[in-house]
């Protein structure tokens, strides 16, 4: 019941802050929206220390936590079945966090519509809770698609007409029918899936546990996980299908794209370890080599765009794309090592992603663009943001002793035996996540300040706290990565026993 | 011939609503009164409403009147949609003729005889009964789509639909005398069995194909599939917007609960040929409506592209055939029915009372979030249960066409489902996002600040209430529609 919880709270808390504003007054939804992302996170942070989450799994089944199942739609064998392991308490913390965040950081931003904005990002953040916490597949592709309506509308009626860019309801709208289309390609995997499970039991079920470790035919299971695959490759974003990503942050409000790049990328990545790998190993297996050479690919590829952009927000969203190459690198490796990686990178990246996605928005408001060619000299102008900057971008690029660096070490690791030609490259990322992160801070930060540039407003209480949280926590996972990774480390032990066992098999379509 | 007490019974709501007609044409031929004539009209559909939801929950099960007719759980339950229908357009006209000029007590009873049409059709086995039926639904329609004889568009749009409607009426009693000519009926039953003893060597019979391929281009004509589409943004555009929502719902509902009635009780699906036809139809009409829908910018010829795709996914579960296919057909319509009757709703209440043109240019939503934000969230809603967004009934609809797709391993059909789906996000959003951008000029169109304590609005109020309840717990209304399921001959 408290699964559900975690669900509910946000959309009431969304609802509380609309028909607040119009009742108590502007402020108000504000602090709604706080406390209630702040209770959650209270209930989030208290399940983790309460709860053991180093359950093995019994049988080949993985054992859940926390579990709460309740009727919905028995014609079809669909039910509101949450369970949360590891993995998903981890990501739902995160969530809870950078929700905290998102409104902290809009509080000054968002002046319009004050109601309706939290409503939106309140129920975003509710939808993907329940993404991570759901187990029955209708009931995650309900989710799935549903936080997509909210964020649709974050970036359309909040978002920046950012010169030369098409405008922001272009980028909301290619936003919406990418994933869109990609989640029916899904759903159609999910019925095909459901449908083989029909014919081999007689009872229709979306059931996850029911649905895992099925026996189909090779060619079968290879068609299923590409629909799956194409889902999640589209949100992660994998490089062919990534064009939404940059213009979606360049248009959207810091909130948004805190959202976006913090917690929306992670259910891709979640989706693929708790669904694509656990559900195919067979197929996953067969196909890891291209997926890790699509990681690949989005590693160096997104950070050679790095190289060419001018608009702080788009070069940050530009190196989401590279580190999440690292993700998808390290999810089709498949070791234990490279799985913890992921974990450990998912959780560095949405903190210092969203990070710097703040502070580009602190940046936006004072000098008004977002321009590198009209910044410079920044850190003369600011006693407190230029560092706190650098910071996040030495974690961003990797610097040992942040977060970061441990799940891309450990990530490499986990690959190398899997697949030495495939690490090395995706090495270089780091190389080149270094050259572009640098030249960020030189080209916005260094230099003389132009003439007669008055010295610009600093970071306030609030945002000084807001960035003292997240430096804090990235120090932690990377001075002692250990409780996150004791956390997760049962539920990637299972995804690793599934898929190092289709391995062994070796059983290719 | 005598009928027993069952039959009696089963007939009852067809002699309910017949008297209720004749009442209403008595009284408004004694006295004028717009509120007293609706009223009247309004009570008579409810009760043969509440009758047939009597008669689908005692469910008597299969009950023949004569050869024509044929009652039975799934005949109540379309007839129910299609009361349902009438009552919303009843209740959504009174609003709007508010501000007409001329005599507005005609429309009930336009509307009521339609219905009884739509009754009739729901209830065929028989191509004499479906073609009465699809005259008696028809014929009031023309003169509804050009209610307000002074304006222009609404009497072009009503001598177009005249003049292609009797055509294609045309084209089907052509096709019926032909099939009649070689199968010596016109029960579905036997035209049935006829082709399906007949299939493989019915290329040979020039007579019967052509006869089936008329009725077929008719049937297609009043579902508006492609390429029979072209009447329909001009007529949707032209028509007062109530009696545009009954065109979009009422009346394609009961031509396809017919098509489907056919199928799968005479054996539809033993020709193979014509199955061939309806999925290339489906195919492109899914296509064709989704792309010409995106250049529009009138939101009635949007809606009318729009139907079109529509009617090409509901076709998707028809071709599909199997176990599904019914039950999918039945919660597509429904969710269908509901969403453009709530779409529908919002445009006719942000319109009336009735000015000099509707509020159908996507330039008239603008900002209308910020004036009547209860009001464009529900057209929010309706939208996005349109393009089949989770937790609306659009999405149930579109859960269900999929399935059974995939059931029938329809792949190019399914691969259309998902292109069209896309697309049609585009057109959908664009009006969406229309009504919350602020809006720089004086606008001229907002429904009244107490739209939700009329009848209107208490409609489109439940509406989105059935709405969101069949998106978010769908099994009672998948209950109803397996209880309505037909028995396949």
């Amino acid at each position: 019941m408290i699964l559900l919880w975690l669900i509910l709270i946000p959309f009431i808390g969304g609802l509380l802050s609309w028909q607040g504003e119009r009742f108590v007054g502007r402020g108000f939804p504000r602090w709604v929206a706080l406390l209630t992302m702040l209770f959650a996170l209270g209930i989030s942070v208290w399940l983790w220390v309460v709860g053991d989450y180093s359950l093995p799994a019994v049988g080949g089944k993985p054992q859940w936590t926390i579990e709460y199942q309740a009727s919905w739609i028995p014609r079809f064998g669909i039910s509101l079945h949450l369970a949360m392991d590891g993995l998903a308490l981890l990501l739902v913390v995160l969530t809870n966090l950078l929700g905290v965040m998102a409104v902290a950081c809009s509080w000054r931003e968002i002046e319009r519509n004050v109601g309706f904005f939290h409503l939106n990002l309140l129920w975003n953040l509710g939808g993907v809770v329940g993404v991570f916490l759901t187990l029955d597949l209708f009931l995650f592709f309900f989710l799935w698609e549903m936080m997509l309506v909210p964020m649709y509308f974050l970036i359309a009626l909040w978002g920046h007409n950012a010169p030369g860019g098409k405008g922001r309801i272009y980028a909301a709208t290619k936003f919406f029918i990418f994933t869109q289309a990609s989640g029916l390609i899904m759903l159609l995997a999910i019925l095909g899936l459901v449908f083989v499970h029909y014919q081999q039991t007689g009872h229709f079920s979306f059931d996850y546990m029911d649905l895992l470790g099925m026996s189909m035919a090779p060619s079968v299971e290879m068609l299923l996980m590409l629909g799956f695959f194409i889902a999640f490759a589209v949100k992660t974003p994998m490089v062919p299908f990534h064009s939404w990503l940059p213009d979606a942050h360049s248009q959207a409000p810091t909130a948004g794209s805190v959202d976006l790049a913090g917690i929306l990328l992670k259910t891709a990545a979640f989706g693929m370890l708790r669904f694509a790998l656990p559900l195919f190993p067979n197929a996953s297996h067969a196909f890891a080599p291209v997926a890790m050479g699509f990681g690949v690919l989005g590693i160096i590829y997104g950070a050679f765009m790095c190289f060419s952009q001018n608009d702080i927000k788009r070069l940050v969203a530009y190196s989401s794309v590279s580190h999440m190459g690292f993700v998808l690198v390290g999810v089709y490796a498949g070791t234990q090592q490279a799985l913890q990686g992921v974990v450990v990178q998912m959780l560095a990246h949405g903190l210092s992603a969203g990070a710097l996605f703040i502070l580009c928005g602190e940046i936006y408001e004072r000098i008004h663009t977002r321009e590198l060619s009209q910044m410079g000299g920044l850190w003369a102008r600011f006693p407190y943001l230029p560092p706190i900057a650098m910071f996040f971008a030495a974690a961003s690029l990797g610097l040992p002793g942040m977060g970061n660096f441990v799940g891309e070490f450990l990530i490499l690791l986990g690959s190398w035996n899997i697949a030495p030609l495939t690490t090395a490259l995706a090495a270089t990322g780091l190389v080149m996540g270094a050259v572009y992160t640098l030249i960020l801070v030189q080209r916005a930060f260094h230099g003389a300040p132009a003439a007669g540039a008055p010295p610009l407003k600093d970071l306030g209480r609030r945002e000084l706290a807001m960035m003292g949280v997240l430096m804090l926590l990235l120090l932690g996972l990377g001075v002692y990565p250990q409780t996150v990774l004791n956390t997760s480390a049962s539920a990637m032990h299972q995804v690793h026993t599934i898929y190092s066992a289709a391995a062994a098999t070796g059983v290719a379509p | 011939m005598s009928f027993s007490n069952t039959q009696w019974l089963a007939l009852s709501p067809f002699l309910l609503l017949s008297a209720a007609i004749v009442a209403l044409m008595l009284s408004i031929a004694f006295k004028r009164r717009h509120d007293g004539n609706a009223t009247m009209a309004v009570i008579g559909l409810n009760c043969t409403l509440v009758l047939i939801l009597v008669l689908l929950l005692i469910s008597k099960g299969r009950v023949e009147l004569t050869p024509l007719l044929v009652v039975d759980n799934y005949a109540l339950f379309y007839g129910a949609i299609i009361l349902m229908t009438t009552l919303a357009t009843a209740t959504l006209s009174h609003a709007y003729l508010d501000g007409f000029k001329g005599e507005r007590e005609e429309m009930y009873l336009l509307l009521a005889i339609s219905a009884l049409g739509g009754l009739v059709l729901a209830c065929a086995q028989h191509f004499a009964s479906l073609f009465i039926g699809l005259e008696i639904l028809s014929v009031p329609l023309y003169a509804m789509i050009a209610y307000p004889v002074k304006k222009r568009h609404s009497l072009e749009g009503g001598v177009k639909y005249l003049v292609l409607s009797a055509v294609a009426s045309a084209f089907m009693l052509f096709g019926i005398a032909l099939l009649y000519s070689q199968v010596g009926s016109m029960g579905f039953a036997e035209v049935g069995a006829f082709f399906a003893a007949h299939d493989f060597e019915l290329i040979s019979n020039r007579v019967a194909l052509l006869g089936g391929a008329l009725l077929l281009i008719a049937i297609a004509f009043k579902l508006s599939l492609v390429p029979f589409h072209l009447w329909t943004p001009d007529v949707y555009e032209g028509a007062p917007a109530p009696v545009t929502s009954y065109l979009a719902t009422a009346s394609k509902t009961a031509v396809f609960a017919v098509l489907l009635r056919y199928f799968v009780e005479a054996g539809g699906y033993h020709q193979t040929a014509l199955i061939e036809v309806l999925a290339v139809l489906a195919f492109v009409s899914i296509l064709v409506g989704n792309v010409l829908a995106v250049r529009q910018n009138n939101v009635k010829r949007m809606m009318a592209y729009s139907s079109i795709a529509h009617f090409g996914y509901c076709m998707v579960a028809l071709v599909a055939g199997g176990p599904l296919a019914v039950e999918a057909v039945g919660a597509y319509l429904l969710s269908y029915v509901i969403t453009t009757l709530g779409a529908f709703g919002v445009l006719t209440l942000t319109s009336s009372p009735m000015g000099d043109r509707d509020a159908d240019l996507n330039y008239d939503y603008r900002g209308l979030f910020w004036r009547r934000p209860y009001l464009a969230s529900i057209m929010t809603a309706m939208l996005l249960s349109l393009a089949g967004i989770p937790a609306t009934a659009g999405f149930i609809g579109k859960f269900y066409v999929i399935a059974a797709g995939l059931d029938a391993k329809l792949w190019w059909l399914l691969g259309a489902v998902v292109v069209g789906s896309a697309i049609g996000l585009y057109y959908y959003l664009r009006l969406l996002i229309a009504m919350f951008l602020l809006d720089p000029a004086r606008h001229r169109f907002s429904a009244a600040l107490d739209w939700a304590q009329h009848v209107g609005g208490i409609m489109v109020l439940l509406l989105t209430l059935a709405m969101m309840g069949m998106g978010l717990f769908p099994q009672p209304f998948i209950d109803l529609i397996r209880h309505a399921a037909l028995q396949p001959g």
